[in-house]
């Protein structure tokens, strides 16, 4: 199975145009924000050694974080198509594996229990938290002889991220930390340093390389369970790699952002419209969108009341929910 | 026709249900911060009393019972009917904005609006049911379409985005108050039984005194909704109609259940897969059995967690998913 010759040419323009938007709004969201550069001093930030306060600024802080922006972006976007085309559902995001709750419940009780924790502290925290949540969800699924179904799966993953919610709304209540916890999941890119980002990057780079390999496979997968071990596919093997390649990206993105699931959910459904249900073409054009979507997102966080910060998921959703009903309602291609 | 075997099956874990909830309303009745000592409750109910052994009966703990179990079971059958008509296994009230639109009501009211002390109990679950049905208004415009009616996996997602959105305003309502007020709506959010008073209870009582017969007597409809879209058109039912109504009803039920009791989302989802796993998918047999479910087991959540360690208890939504969900995974394993 290859792509025919003219969905080639029309994929390569796409990501094409893609990239260069991504490249625009990278850009953008460098030299707007609180403290006021000019276009030059941002040249010179990325492309000199010139020292200056106002490079200062772009290269220790903007430049981190947009491009942490970017990669958890892309990450979630990615994660979020392969449940949906895993699962066949067009409600799968990557919280559904129990990553979004088990970070949240870690969350919790490390604000509650250490309020000392640092940023890193806390990133570390939610990055066990995700991994236990996820640990959980697919250690019942391998309980199970002969393995769950994806939509069983999923369920056993509804399940375990209520039971985690409450808990960490428990740990929230009892504690009378609710703000703080609610501030950070809320989801945030302040204070990404280059030292967070260098842990972290390398994680989202392999999960986005792993799962652009399986694209093929997930492409047959998402079309029917029979279909695909019809056609000699090694479903068992295919699945498990694919759920390694959703913790990674996921597990890393919550980590460092906390709860930002409506862009794992909301990317490719935008993206199935401009590219097709093939998922050699969703998956990297999600890996852009979302990129340019979160870079987009946080730079009007960062704008729109300034100095003050306008939390990340609220601008994700209320700006995003226009696009998504305008793609749902001129119909829902791979899924109606 | 039913088997006779699923028939049986289904009467027998009907009648489990009923004599859990009888069990767990008269522990409910005895356990609390005032206590009243389980041989008093019979002479009491027979009129024999004293003045403060009646109170504490009549106008504390049965009015909370009653709401707590109706609440549960609006909530059970409005998860119910969504998971069958939208065709989607992950579906609860709170895909169709019932929770955020409430939440974000509540929070507007609550930190904007001057508030009496007189009213302030009962106005505050009118307006989470007048947000609620905003928001499940706006997702039933949005989702509508003159040509093709209303299309479940279009509803649904819809209904994922705008509560998203939703969501998001609420945080920024959040992040822009005080601690003490952020406290109260987590709470609320939690969901904390808020009405505790005979008038809630007439408040929820109609909704389900209607809408259970009506539900019931559409179990046919269900079964082919459920299925595929060609074979409910095929099979005659009036797919357009039958869909709206039932949509209708199930905006509702757990808008009015969730004025009551704040955002309580794991019944909505877990009542209606637990009793499939217990009596199968036939509508006639489990949507019964989803109904008693869903109200036993927000009446236990609460029972347990307002006799739980902390002074101010434990919301009752947060038991409810601590119990309910490991059992769930035991049913899907065992399946």
């Amino acid at each position: 199975m290859s792509m025919d010759k003219r969905a080639t040419v029309s994929l390569i323009l796409k990501l094409t145009a893609g990239a260069a938007v991504l490249a625009a709004m990278f850009a953008v969201s460098l030299i707007f924000g609180a403290a006021d550069v000019a276009v030059r001093d941002v040249w010179l930030a990325v492309a000199s050694h010139a020292a200056g306060e106002k490079i200062t600024v772009i290269r220790e802080i903007r430049l981190p974080r947009e491009t942490a922006g970017m990669l958890v972006g892309a990450a979630l976007a990615v994660s979020g198509a392969i449940m949906q085309g895993l699962t066949r559902n067009p409600l799968a995001d990557p919280g559904l594996l129990g990553l979004t709750a088990g970070a949240n419940a870690a969350l919790a009780l490390t604000v509650a229990l250490i309020p000392s924790a640092g940023y890193l502290g806390i990133t570390i925290a939610c990055f066990i938290g995700a991994a236990v949540g996820t640990f959980m969800v697919l250690g019942i699924g391998a309980i199970k002889k002969g393995g769950l179904s994806p939509l069983r799966i999923v369920l056993a993953g509804a399940a375990v991220s209520a039971f985690l919610y409450a808990i960490s709304e428990g740990i929230g209540l009892a504690y009378k930390v609710s703000k703080d916890v609610s501030m950070w999941t809320a989801g945030g890119l302040a204070g990404t340093t280059w030292e967070q980002l260098r842990s972290i990057a390398p994680v989202i780079a392999a999960g986005l390389l792993f799962s652009l390999l399986l694209s093929r496979q997930l492409t047959i997968l998402s079309l029917n369970e029979e279909a695909a071990v019809g056609l000699g596919l090694r479903t068992a093997w295919v699945k498990t790699a694919l759920y390694v390649a959703v913790i990674l990206l996921a597990g890393a993105s919550v980590a460092l952002v906390g709860n930002l699931a409506f862009v794992g959910l909301m990317i490719p459904h935008i993206v199935r419209a401009i590219a097709g249900t093939d998922y050699r073409a969703v998956l990297p054009m999600s890996a852009v969108c979302g990129a340019v979507f979160m870079l987009l997102a946080d730079t009007l966080a960062r704008t729109v009341n300034a100095p003050y910060e306008t939390p990340v998921t609220a601008v994700i959703a209320i700006i995003g929910l226009p696009f998504f009903l305008y793609i749902v309602r001129k119909g829902v291609r791979s899924f109606s | 026709m039913i088997h006779p075997a699923r028939a049986r099956k289904q009467q027998i874990v009907l009648l489990a249900l009923l004599l859990l909830t009888a069990g767990t309303i008269a522990a409910g009745l005895g356990l609390g911060h005032s206590s009243v000592s389980f041989d008093r409750i019979v002479p009491i109910l027979l009129g024999h009393g004293t003045f403060q052994e009646k109170f504490i009966l009549y106008d504390i703990r049965l009015p909370r019972i009653a709401v707590t179990l109706l609440a549960g079971m609006a909530l059970a059958l409005s998860g119910a009917i969504l998971q069958s008509v939208t065709r989607n296994d992950l579906a609860d009230p709170g895909i169709i904005g019932i929770n955020s639109g409430a939440g974000v009501a509540i929070a507007v009211c609550f930190l904007y609006v001057p508030i009496e002390p007189g009213s302030f109990v009962y106005a505050l679950p009118l307006v989470g049911f007048v947000g609620a049905l905003l928001a499940a208004g706006l997702i039933y415009a949005f989702a509508y379409s003159k040509s093709q009616g209303l299309q479940p996996t279009r509803f649904v997602l819809i209904g994922v985005g705008v509560s998203t959105a939703l969501s998001g305003a609420m945080i920024v309502i959040i992040s822009s108050t005080d601690r003490v007020k952020v406290d109260f709506i987590a709470k609320w959010l939690a969901g904390n039984i808020w009405g505790t008073d005979w008038p809630f209870v007439a408040a929820l009582l109609p909704w389900l005194a209607i809408l259970i017969p009506f539900v019931l007597s559409k179990s046919n409809a269900l079964n082919l909704l459920s299925l595929h879209e060609s074979v409910a058109v095929g099979s005659g039912v009036a797919v357009r109609r039958d869909r709206i109504a039932l949509l209708l009803a199930s905006v509702a039920l757990a808008a009015s259940a969730v004025s009551v009791t704040g955002g309580i989302s794991f019944i909505g989802l877990m009542a209606p897969h637990i009793a499939r796993a217990l009596v199968g998918p036939r509508h006639q047999t489990f949507v019964p059995v989803s109904i008693l479910t869903g109200g036993w087991l927000l009446l236990l959540a609460d029972t347990i967690g307002r006799n739980a360690a902390s002074a101010d208890g434990i919301a009752a939504g947060i038991v409810a998913a601590l119990i309910g969900a490991p059992y769930f995974i035991y049913l899907l394993l065992k399946k």
